[in-house]
């Protein structure tokens, strides 16, 4: 009996020992990497879309940073951020502003997180926004459109920055866009989703159109269906019926996809002209049933448009892209990798500012703000909202199916610089565009 | 006159969608008392199910017309599977319990079936398009229309006839009317009223199947399209009437021609229209405008 006592306790003591110096191991790896949360949409319906490829685009691009194998200009930017490995907790997004909290803080809190590079949906943003100061830990947005993050939320940002422009600068170029090369639309109407980002481009959109060309008159019967709800009918038989020749729509993932299926079974693309703001999400999925002629957006050089920037760069991404997931990299793809390099921009910058040591969260802030650091197809300037708002030229073309190389390809395609869409630094996007996009330029 | 007829027809094809996503619904709480929440599922499975066999069948040299029988096919699979699983494997130990606690049960199933759905087929969204491109389109008053959609208002008559000579001029659908009415009296009366209630389960079922599995070649199928399904079910049911097939139809009528008007006169209110609706109904008239007469018990 005692030796059983005897071997009982010498196998405790064995297991704690081997456990603690699992534990130990443990704690060790975790203070050489920086651990970045991901949070984007991995289920429901704005998975598809942007969800997935977002996960895709910030995946190549982490695996890369570890690996030190990023072609130029980062080609020389060692391994990791500021030489740790990043460990991604990449997770989903769904459930809403209030479950997606919880979770920031539980990520935070309890977990130890870093920094959180993610979310797609506005709703979220602004919902996390005053919780990622509160919590103090550096906050990438690298999609959530809504201009009230910087504008209304907080005027005062030291921890949340968000590296693409927003919805305001996706209105500006449309409207441009259309003033030249519809100049004689005489009317417009709309098909939006009834939420945030729906009403946010519709008045983005509108509001610009009546400042560049201020002859074209805006229907009273835009319409307004519930998000996710499928059917579009009835609006399609509302448009047909306008006389209005222009439609403009933010409608994205599948029920942008529906709407396509529906218009074109009843011609609708034949007798209007259709202006996609976020059709890119949708564009390679379609195929040929995308509709020719239409006027499209991807909220920036983004998806579609870098199908032929020649830079070591985004020729790396799109083949890193296609080869590992069999479709080339959207707009979210983009969008997320450009938000994932912000974070590798600024660590390197702050260690090499550091005399080579791992930097702290309020160096790398200071790295970041007002920067200017090179995204997949574009550069990125963060010299909006005290630093921490990112300004890109932005692009709207027409779409056209490439019968020979057999895929979708972008025509027509104008280019406007970042200070032709994005309001000045310090001004308000919907006042800006009311007083007549005053020091726009273009 | 022309927007009069158009949104006639417009609210007739939407009335018609509604009807056939919400006939499920109120068939099974008809006869079984039971507000079954993975209704939404199975219109989801439907539709991904027709959208995978659909597929599959235009990557065949079979004739092109042949396509339309993977929808029915697709209703028929999903139905017998999931209404005969779900119904055997977990409801018929619930029947007791509160009504409370067969909805939550019926929630959980539709929670877990979503993510079986993802496992199943992943996050990409499946095209089935071909049959709504065969059909082609037709003008009414110089407008014109899809066909596909056109066929969904006789789709939906032939479900609602079907089901009300099923239940009026059947025996089995004699039955079901007695256990609708008092379960306990049928079952004293000899009726089995386990099988009546598998055998309801699974016609419901396969009605929410059908609705997906109809609708699918119209829409991108992708995660998400099960949850908004529910909602209108729900509503269109509680305005009809709950386990009233007529009252399905007319709600569904109501609600459709209400909503097409809303949206060719004043967009803005088109959300709202079928909430107004179901909160009018419920405020004058609780049971619904069709419900089945209630014996007053003391």
């Amino acid at each position: 009996m005692d030796n059983l006592k005897r071997a009982g306790k010498t196998a405790l003591l064995a297991t704690g020992m081997v456990a603690a110096a699992g534990l130990t191991t443990g704690v060790a790896s975790a203070a050489e990497m920086v651990v970045m949360a991901v949070p984007t949409f991995l289920t429901g319906a704005g998975a598809p879309a942007f969800g997935v490829p977002a996960r895709n685009g910030a995946e190549v691009i982490i695996e890369a940073i570890n690996k030190g194998s990023l072609p130029a200009p980062y080609n020389n930017s060692g391994k990791g951020l500021a030489g740790r490995q990043i460990q991604a907790l990449i997770y989903d997004e769904s459930g809403g502003g209030v479950k997606q909290v919880a979770e920031f803080r539980n990520k935070v809190q309890k977990q130890g997180v870093d920094l959180v590079v993610g979310y797609i949906s506005s709703g979220t943003c602004a919902a996390i926004t005053p919780v990622a100061e509160e919590l103090k830990v550096l906050t990438i947005f690298p999609i959530c459109g809504t201009p009230r993050i910087f504008e209304d939320i907080d005027k005062t940002p030291k921890y949340v920055f968000r590296t693409m422009g927003h919805a305001t600068a996706d209105g500006v170029a449309e409207a441009l866009y259309v003033k030249a090369n519809m100049p004689d639309v005489k009317g417009y109407t709309g098909i939006n989703q009834n939420y945030a980002w729906g009403q946010d481009s519709w008045r983005d959109f509108d509001l610009a159109m009546k400042q560049v060309m201020p002859s074209a008159s805006v229907s009273e019967k835009a319409q307004w269906p519930k998000i996710f709800s499928g059917q579009y009918g009835t609006e399609i038989s509302a448009l047909m019926l306008s006389k209005e020749k222009l439609v403009h729509s933010s409608l994205w993932g599948g029920d942008l996809e529906a709407f396509i299926f529906q218009g074109s079974a009843r011609g609708l693309f034949r007798k209007k002209k259709l202006l996609f703001s976020v059709a890119d999400t949708s564009v390679y999925r379609l195929g040929k049933k995308a509709p020719a002629g239409a006027i499209l957006g991807a909220r920036g050089p983004y998806g579609i448009f870098a199908a032929k920037v020649d830079t070591p760069l985004n020729n790396w991404f799109r083949k890193v892209y296609q080869d590992r997931y069999s479709v080339p990299p959207v707009g979210g793809s983009y969008q997320a990798a450009q938000g994932v390099l912000a974070a590798k921009f600024a660590y390197d910058k702050a260690a090499a500012a550091n005399g080579g040591k791992f930097p702290s969260m309020d160096q790398v802030i200071a790295a970041l703000e007002g920067a200017t650091y090179q995204g997949i197809a574009a550069k990125v300037h963060m010299n909006r909202s005290n630093g921490h708002q990112a300004a890109t030229k932005h692009m709207i073309g027409v779409l056209q199916w490439d019968k020979e190389a057999g895929e979708p390809v972008m025509t027509n395609v104008t280019e406007f610089g970042p200070d032709c869409v994005m309001p000045p630094p310090g001004v308000n996007g919907t006042e800006w565009l009311k007083g007549g996009m005053k020091g726009a330029k273009c | 006159m022309q927007e009069l007829i158009v949104i006639l027809v417009d609210g007739l094809v939407f009335s018609s969608y509604l009807f056939m996503v919400a006939v499920g619904l109120t068939v099974i709480f008809g006869v079984m008392k039971i507000l079954n929440v993975t209704h939404g599922s199975f219109y989801a499975f439907g539709a991904y199910m027709s959208a995978t066999l659909i597929g599959a069948y235009y990557q065949t040299d079979l004739p092109e017309f042949g396509g339309f029988l993977m929808i029915f096919a697709a209703a028929l699979i999903i139905g017998i599977f999931f209404g005969v699983v779900l119904e055997r494997g977990l409801l018929r130990f619930l029947y007791h319990r509160d009504e409370h606690i067969i909805v939550l049960a019926t929630f959980a199933m539709f929670l877990v079936l979503e993510d079986v759905l993802l496992l199943i087929w992943g996050t990409d969204p499946y095209f089935a398009y071909e049959p709504l491109a065969l059909l082609g389109s037709v003008d009414i008053v110089e407008m014109t229309f899809d066909v596909y959609s056109l066929t969904l208002i006789g789709m939906a008559m032939i479900v609602g006839l079907g089901l009300w000579l099923g239940l009026t001029k059947t025996k089995w659908g004699k039955l079901l009317l007695a256990v609708i009415y008092d379960r306990e009296v049928s079952q004293a009366m000899g009726i089995n009223v386990t099988i009546v209630f598998m055998a309801t389960f699974v016609i419901g079922a396969i009605m929410g199947a059908l609705g997906g599995a109809y609708i699918a070649p119209t829409i991108s199928v992708s995660p998400g399209i099960g949850v908004e399904v529910i909602v209108l079910a729900f509503a269109v049911v509680v305005i009809g009437g709950m386990g009233s097939i007529p009252g399905a139809m007319i709600g569904a009528v109501l609600v459709g021609v209400s909503r097409a008007a809303a949206v060719h006169k004043f967009p803005e209110i088109e959300l709202f229209v079928i909430y107004a609706i179901m909160a009018a109904v419920l405020t004058f008239r609780p049971e619904g405008l069709f419900a089945p007469a209630k014996i007053r018990k003391i």
